[in-house]
């Protein structure tokens, strides 16, 4: 009403009917706008010239380099890579395969993560349709029975990598604390968790402004790692109040966490971060992935970390799949792509610039693996340390919400950390928020 | 019709047409137009915001994970179990209790700011423009720094507590310290945006009232209780409003504190800072997608939100129009 007085006021009335028509033009404009938007998002069948790929990944696989390569034995095929955060990855695929759109043409699966997806195999393209059966003798029979659907029909998931473990330690700090720094004696100190315990309490009562390792969270998860059954048993039922190997590895971190031996520092903060670039702490377990990440946080410490065994034998902590959901529409050149990532030689070339290792046993005996090492950890013969662990470990079933389990767990142990509860009142805790996962 | 009222030229002169009959177009353009000129704000309303909030009250009345093909529903089960869940009044008393210790000094803050800003200064635009500075900056950016202050091991202020020899503090681990470490991300960023509404408002305090009770004797801070203050009544009851509203639903800050990771969501490991927003998240958007849930506490969330603005909205009135 205000705008129909101030015009009439004025000299120059404008026609009025036009007013109307300008209004339900402006609303017009704004419906076919919203319209054309939506239009844009649907976009329309691609013809043979281009195809372009999306892969959505948690972190640095380093298949830049490898994109490169396959677009030289492709020029028609682009791909994008997009990296989201750990846990926020697998929210958004798992949000995306229930809504119905948003994933990517291949996506990154961790193995805390992976039985949840292969539950649901009618969301993926089944690999063996575009010819990985012939790969299965190449690979880990474990690592390949993970990205399998449950009735051994359909193959949902192609193993990146594995993870198996060893301890990273700082040779400087060693040797502040009087500790022997050649990875052979310092292997030989810590055959098992109680041992690895006591060097711990020499180190914090030699050195005083470091801990002995970051946090007891990953201690933790490195001890249920090497255990036959972890936190799920095979039928997908949480285990952690019945299984005496969590209460076990639970007990013994809760010891060294009363040894004071823990730097307090929570994994993936910009804390711990910082921790590894300020020495913060002496040890870590580190598998496979985690060499690259070091190198890069710490460029400093270059020549002052090298690798050990860890305590208490073999066992696995992460490793990846690769999965086509059927969302994509290009599954044929999508599969391709996969098989060519993971072909041995991109294996070995993964494996050398990010510490990602093969899960082909085969290359465990390649020489372009065995003598690999890096300046960064000492020289110490990555390539073997790593081969070893992968060879000796024992497979464990992960289940559906197995890396929530863990963190919640992990919340526990920090709970005691912090001094807010006795370890008693936080495993109970722990059991009655587990209960809630399920 | 169509045609004459096109075609006659409207001449200057004639600018008062003799009254003729009016057609049902004219009719409608002069009734129905103004509702079309506001109906895209309401359309839009109506789709994006009622629709949802009566959506989500029907969500919160199914068992409706995202992840299940199947929703029954399940009545007011979701609210049974929300109020019965530690968790929930935890994450409850951690929100009333960052959003007390933000609103309260930072609303006090930003009227002494607009007071101070309201006197003859040099440079005004400099400082009103820079008071504004903080709001500009990304929540994650402030969250992010203030993060780094206030860590334990190479945070600056535990670097300044260590100078003076106070001792560190681990400013996530505890409950209080947490809060306080919150709170002071969250006056960072709206204490300058309060100040300079506050200061909107003084503008239009008549300035002989100021005279007058200067000749009276009265001091700087006697006026500021005795005249702005009341006088700036509606502007206070707005801010307190929109400033409860706002520290209701607090997220990013304790979310990036935590570290962003899951420790971020359940706000500490003993669930110390984790407020009603992450409460909401962690069950909506972590692992089970439990979205009945998640609008169950959406729900409750926005009832917290009517009553407290209300009881601050009643508190704020007491103040009186006149001394």
């Amino acid at each position: 009403m205000n705008l129909h007085s101030a015009g009439a006021g004025r000299p120059h009335v404008p026609p009025r009917r036009p007013r109307l028509v300008r209004g339900l033009a402006a609303i017009l404009a704004l419906t076919v706008g919203g319209a054309g938007l939506a239009a844009c998002g649907s976009g329309s069948e691609p013809g043979d010239e281009t195809i372009k790929l999306t892969i959505n990944l948690f972190g640095d696989f380093g298949y830049q380099p490898l994109y490169e390569k396959y677009k030289e034995l492709h020029p028609n095929v682009e791909i994008e890579e997009r990296v989201a955060e750990y846990a926020a990855h697998h929210t958004n695929l798992a949000q995306h395969l229930a809504t119905g759109s948003g994933a990517a043409d291949i996506e990154a699966v961790e193995v805390g993560y992976i039985a949840q997806f292969v539950a649901q195999p009618e969301k993926f393209y089944n690999l063996l349709d575009y010819g990985a059966g012939s790969l299965e003798s190449e690979y880990l029979p474990w690592k390949w029975q993970q990205g399998l659907s449950k009735d051994g029909k359909s193959l949902i998931g192609l193993g990146t990598d594995v993870g198996g473990m060893a301890m990273c330690y700082r040779t400087d700090k060693f040797a502040e604390a009087g500790l022997p720094t050649a990875r052979d004696e310092v292997s030989a100190l810590w055959p098992t968790w109680d041992d690895y315990i006591e060097v711990g309490k020499q180190y914090v009562a030699k050195v005083s402004d470091s801990k002995f390792f970051d946090s007891s969270g990953n201690m933790f998860r490195a001890i249920v790692g090497q255990a036959p059954v972890g936190v799920y048993d095979t039928n997908d039922n949480i285990v952690v109040g019945t299984n005496p190997d969590i209460k076990r590895a639970w007990d013994t971190t809760v010891r060294a966490i009363e040894a004071g031996l823990s730097a307090k520092i929570a994994a993936w903060t910009p804390e711990w971060n910082t921790g590894f670039a300020q020495g913060s702490f002496a040890t870590i377990v580190c598998p496979a992935w985690m060499t690259a990440y070091i190198e890069a946080q710490a460029p400093d410490a270059a020549g002052k970390w090298d690798i050990a065994q860890v305590p208490g034998g073999a066992g696995n902590m992460g490793g990846s799949h690769l999965v086509l959901p059927k969302q994509g529409k290009h599954p044929e050149v999508a599969a391709d792509l996969v098989k060519f990532l993971l072909s041995p030689e991109n294996q070995i070339a993964v494996f050398k610039e990010k510490g990602n290792f093969p899960s082909l046993p085969k290359l465990y005996e390649d020489p372009a693996i065995l003598d690999f090492s890096k300046p960064f950890f000492n020289n110490a013969p990555m390539g073997k340390i790593f081969a070893e662990a992968a060879v000796a470990l024992k497979p464990q079933y992960e289940g559906p919400r197995a890396g929530d389990v863990m963190n919640t767990i992990g919340q526990g142990l920090g709970r005691i950390e912090q001094g807010q509860q006795s370890p008693a009142d936080a495993w109970q805790q722990v059991l009655s928020d587990v209960q809630k996962l399920t | 019709m169509t045609a004459t009222q096109t075609e006659v030229p409207t001449p200057v002169r004639r600018q008062r047409p003799s009254p003729r009959p009016r057609s049902l177009l004219y009719r409608l353009d002069l009734h129905a137009s103004p509702y079309l000129y506001i109906a895209p704000f309401f359309v839009l309303f109506a789709t994006f915001g009622l629709f949802p909030l009566a959506y989500t009250a029907w969500v919160s009345l199914h068992d409706w994970a995202l992840l299940k093909d199947e929703h029954p529903f399940i009545g007011l089960a979701n609210y049974r179990e929300l109020l019965a869940d530690d968790y929930f009044w935890n994450a409850l008393g951690n929100t009333i209790s960052i959003l007390i210790l933000s609103t309260v000094p930072q609303l006090l803050l930003a009227l002494g700011l607009a007071h101070l800003l309201n006197s003859r200064l040099r440079g005004q635009t400099f400082f009103r423009l820079g008071m504004l500075l903080p709001n500009v900056t990304s929540v994650v950016a402030v969250a992010v720094i203030f993060s780094q202050l206030f860590g334990r091991d190479f945070g600056l202020i535990n670097w300044i507590l260590g100078q003076l020899g106070v001792g560190r503090i681990d400013w996530q681990a505890g409950t209080a310290t947490s809060h306080i470490a919150i709170s002071v991300m969250i006056m960072w960023r709206w204490t300058g945006y309060n100040a300079l509404i506050y200061l909107a408002a003084m503008q239009s305090v008549p300035r002989d009232l100021y005279e007058s009770a200067t000749i009276d004797g009265a001091s700087s801070l006697r006026q500021l209780t005795q005249i702005t203050i009341p006088m700036i009544r509606p502007t206070i009851i707005f801010t307190v409003l929109i400033s409860t509203i706002y520290g209701l639903q607090i997220f990013a800050e304790p979310q990036l504190f935590g570290g962003g990771g899951p420790s971020g969501i359940t706000g500490g490991t003993d669930r110390q800072f984790q407020t009603l927003a992450l409460y909401l998240y962690e069950h909506g958007f972590r692992g089970g997608f439990e979205f009945g849930y998640a609008s169950a506490v959406a729900w409750v969330m926005f009832v917290v939100i009517v009553i407290a603005a209300a009881v601050n909205f009643l508190l704020i009135r007491r103040i009186r129009s006149s001394s």
